[in-house]
């Protein structure tokens, strides 16, 4: 049998996600028998491949790259997971959408810088007026809650998602876990 | 002592109970083991039914009714826990996300939470709706405790605790639908408030809204059990 493909993407996160799902520790061994991961933070390639069976999306979608690569995501891959609150539900990133992004940026590089203050507009990508969950763009197949979700949540859905064996989500996991 | 025709029989998601005239449905539903969930009730304080959450389905009607404030008859026919009373829990939960700024992970209720743990019993994995994003004020200007608008609910517990156990009456609503805002006082700073500094606003609090200040950082648990006790004992004098 051939092996599952895995990507995880990181969006506007803080990698808390990512980090617990390195906290599977020893099960990351076994799941490695099963899938292949093909796209990661932790993988050096840098396009998405051309077809991913399951995506672990960390983050929420803040700016016009978080925009391009989900839809991205999307069209190339079969299972779209969303892991952990930013990616489910805006969560921290989000706080700042009652605020907007233009006074957010001015608050970080102009008011509190002494010298040369300048916002950012060259490389990096312009910010979203508001940040929004992935599913807000794209259809998402399974929802992930939690700040971090647990090592247990990741291995408990992990191995359903490659077994097929059923799920239940709000049994592992909330907003805020 | 009640007398015979004060008992009256009905039956709950297929259960026969008995109650007395002028109970409420989920007075009677709790005291036989039937749970249905609720977020604006608390034990020891008068009902709205403002959340919602505890809509059921009585035989016979195709309107929803709320438990907490609809009183038992004879033979009645109750289902407390359908596919669509379940669906329009999680939709209630869903709006009650959307409306203000829930952020459970930096929240100081965060696992001591009923929306939070709510929302996980009732399968709520993520919101379907936009959120709305308002822009909310926080007011700390109390001594001891602070009100967070962007983690209320609107269950008026505070209101109702601070009118009817308190007897102070500082809080209040102000406004209508979805402007409706907690004000204490006449919207006066809860620090220059004629609040009695209690507390029992914090302890009913259901969410991370009011809070005591000396808790951020540590887990906030709430306790509002002390309100039937209270009550039990100004009656007993």
């Amino acid at each position: 049998m051939s092996k599952l493909t895995l990507a995880t993407v990181w969006l506007d996160g803080c990698s808390g996600c990512h980090m617990s799902f390195l906290d599977m520790d020893e099960r990351l061994l076994a799941l490695a028998e099963v899938v292949e991961v093909v796209y990661s933070p932790i993988v050096d390639r840098k396009d998405y491949p051309n077809h991913v069976d399951i995506a672990l999306v960390e983050g929420a979608v803040a700016s016009v790259d978080d925009e391009k690569k989900i839809r991205k995501i999307r069209a190339h891959t079969t299972t779209l997971v969303a892991m952990g609150d930013c990616a489910v539900a805006g969560n921290v990133p989000s706080m700042r959408n009652p605020i907007g992004p233009q006074a957010i940026l001015n608050r970080a590089y102009i008011e509190n810088t002494s010298a040369q203050p300048q916002i950012p507009c060259i490389v990096v990508p312009r910010l979203l007026p508001v940040v929004r969950p992935i599913h807000e763009f794209v259809k998402v197949d399974l929802f992930l809650p939690g700040c971090p979700p647990s090592a247990d949540t990741f291995h408990t859905a992990l191995t359903a998602l490659v077994t097929g064996a059923p799920l239940d989500v709000p049994a592992l996991t909330r907003f805020g876990a | 002592m009640s007398d015979a025709g004060d008992v009256k029989t009905l039956i709950i998601d297929d259960k026969e109970v008995s109650a007395l005239r002028g109970q409420t449905i989920l007075e009677v539903a709790r005291e036989n083991g039937i749970d249905i969930p609720t977020l604006c009730h608390v034990d020891g304080l008068g009902d709205v039914g403002a959340c919602r959450m505890c809509l059921v389905e009585i035989k016979g009607s195709n309107k929803l009714q709320p438990a907490c404030v609809t009183t038992i008859f004879e033979s009645m026919e109750v289902s407390t826990n359908t596919e669509r009373l379940q669906k329009h829990r999680r939709t209630i939960l869903e709006l009650l996300f959307a409306e203000r700024n829930h952020i459970c992970s930096v929240c100081v209720a965060n696992g001591h939470c009923e929306l939070q743990s709510l929302a996980q019993a009732q399968g709520v994995t993520h919101v379907r709706l936009p959120y709305r994003n308002p822009d909310l004020h926080v007011d700390a200007s109390h001594e001891r405790f602070t009100i967070d608008h962007n983690r209320c609910i609107l269950c008026t517990r505070c209101v109702r605790v601070c009118a009817e156990i308190e007897g102070a009456h500082v809080w209040d609503v102000m406004g209508r639908g979805i402007d409706s805002m907690i004000i204490s006082d006449l919207n006066d700073p809860w620090g220059e408030s004629s609040c009695t500094r209690c507390g029992k606003c914090v302890q009913v609090c259901p969410t991370g809204a009011i809070f005591d200040k000396s808790k951020i950082g540590d887990p906030h648990p709430k306790y509002p059990d002390f309100l039937p006790y209270l009550n039990l004992m100004r009656e007993a004098k």
